[in-house]
């Protein structure tokens, strides 16, 4: 389990978390959505150690932590944008995080059904923009880790890519993982997300399953409830 | 530690496939040979060397060095998810992206040299122009790690880069020739030993022309920066000298990583 409290962030003026308060449960997929410039970025990044909270606290399973980053042992992130040095090939590039992990559990799953084997050997610069969140993908499965954060993860990728990704984070779920997702993409939301993080001007205005959500919002979509907590109508 | 050297070997590893790295190389190497080849005598070759080393390697160094890390900002966050500690990431990148610019820069200027058969002088020179070129390199390197972590923005990063080395190469041997000139009524010279110590670009020239027998035409300044040089005090001086340069903007650039937000 994942607990946030009172978290804080300022960049210059601009104050991006206002006191982030937020319960991310085990075993189900959470989807942190919100407007443009409403801090998703900023909360998950803080959540991985890139970004120094100014306040706050976040444990992970009752602990605090570390600023040494022991934690992300256990912990697989997909950026939204996939970047990676020019002349290294993906086989380079799986080595190398293979090199700076301890742990020996493997999960090459995705290499296979993202067909992914045929590209091993090319420069990652030679490999297109999808394919390349392909290759994020599959790192951030690669370890078999039990917290798994995804920043709009179907984002560059053709459908069947998309839907490859998908299933394979619903079959994790059911092995029990946890997931931190945000997406722009409606019909994922619809299609993955167990529970809601609606985060507006650095605050969360809602928490909780989906299906709460649709109850109090009196809707019967995802698109149409989030559409009324984005107007501000909370009517439970 | 072995972390480190890991993060080093892959950042080597890309860095040693770049063609940018390879024409680098080249182009010391066509420069070591042509002056070689076609100039009036080994020691004005050696002599226009410096000059090429001491222009190319502090803008090539601070420009790719910037731009690099720039290009690797979200290769940068992928690797901050992973299990390391800031401090080894930041020494693993800064190792990995110094070292093969280094490695490019010797190989170029001393292969010509050994295969054209230099004379042992001119090896002992070529050995100090050497280690120059690598001091050099790795200092501006780390002036780029700086900049690149203290500017978000590529553009103004990259013209920050490019104002720090037209200071250092250029406007200050003008600024300090203008306070000579305004001054030349004053005793000068310590002033501008202090001076020369304070640019590397500057400091390594002086290192470098102490190694020639032509050092005795820089007049009474140069005599001075002579015997002061020669002496072992002098020696320790310049080289710590060089090697802060190295350290304060690594320590720099260190500290500006370990506290940014990705």
């Amino acid at each position: 389990m994942i607990e946030v409290r009172g978290l804080h962030k300022r960049f210059g003026a601009l104050q991006v978390l206002a006191g982030v308060d937020l319960t991310i449960r085990p075993g189900r997929i959470t989807a942190v959505v919100g407007p443009n410039s409403a801090g998703k970025t900023t909360l998950i990044k803080t959540i991985l150690g890139l970004t120094r909270s100014d306040a706050g606290v976040i444990r992970l399973d009752g602990r605090e932590i570390d600023p040494a980053g022991r934690y992300r042992e256990d912990v697989g992130y997909m950026p939204q944008i996939a970047r990676f040095p020019d002349n290294l090939t993906a086989a380079d590039l799986f080595r190398m995080m293979r090199d700076l992990r301890h742990g020996t559990r493997r999960d090459e799953e995705l290499l296979d059904t993202l067909r992914l084997r045929e590209h091993l050997d090319k420069p990652l610069r030679v490999l297109s923009g999808g394919t390349r969140q392909k290759v994020n993908a599959a790192l951030a499965f690669l370890f078999a880790p039990s917290l798994i954060i995804l920043d709009e993860p179907t984002a560059g990728l053709d459908p069947l890519s998309a839907g490859v990704v998908k299933d394979k984070v619903m079959a994790e779920r059911e092995k029990g993982r946890t997931f931190i997702l945000t997406t722009h993409v409606t019909s994922d939301l619809e299609e993955l997300a167990d529970d809601i993080a609606f985060l507006v001007d650095g605050r969360i205005r809602f928490s909780g399953a989906v299906t709460m959500l649709k109850r109090m919002t009196r809707q019967l979509s995802l698109e149409r409830a989030i559409a009324r907590v984005m107007e501000g109508d909370l009517a439970a | 530690m072995r972390t480190v050297v890991k993060i080093a070997g892959y950042g080597a590893r890309d860095l040693l496939r770049s063609r940018w790295l390879l024409a680098y190389a080249g182009f010391f190497a066509v420069a070591s040979f042509t002056l070689l080849r076609f100039s009036d005598g080994e020691t004005k070759a050696l002599l226009s060397l410096v000059n090429v080393v001491l222009l190319i390697v502090p803008l090539a160094s601070v420009i790719f060095g910037t731009m690099y890390l720039y290009a690797a900002r979200e290769f940068v966050e992928l690797l901050l998810a992973q299990p390391i500690r800031r401090r080894q990431l930041f020494a693993g990148l800064f190792a990995g992206l110094s070292l093969p610019t280094v490695l490019a820069v010797v190989t170029g200027l001393l292969a010509p040299m050994v295969i054209m058969g230099v004379s042992r002088s001119g090896l002992a020179i070529a050995g100090w122009l050497a280690f120059v070129a690598a001091v050099l390199s790795i200092a501006f390197t780390a002036i780029a790690a700086a900049v690149a972590y203290f500017v978000d923005d590529r553009v103004r990063g990259l013209a920050a880069a490019l104002g720090i080395w037209l200071l250092l190469a250029v406007v200050y041997d003008a600024a300090v020739l203008m306070a000579a000139v305004q001054l030349s009524d004053y005793p000068l010279e310590r002033p501008l030993l202090a001076a020369m110590f304070a640019n590397p670009i500057d400091l390594s020239r002086l290192l470098l022309l102490q190694q020639f027998d032509t050092a005795a035409l820089l007049g009474y300044t140069g005599a001075l920066f002579q015997r002061f040089l020669a002496g072992a005090a002098g020696g320790i001086v310049a080289v710590s000298a060089l090697a802060a340069w190295i350290v304060l903007p690594t320590l720099a650039g260190a500290r500006l990583f370990q506290r940014k937000d990705f």
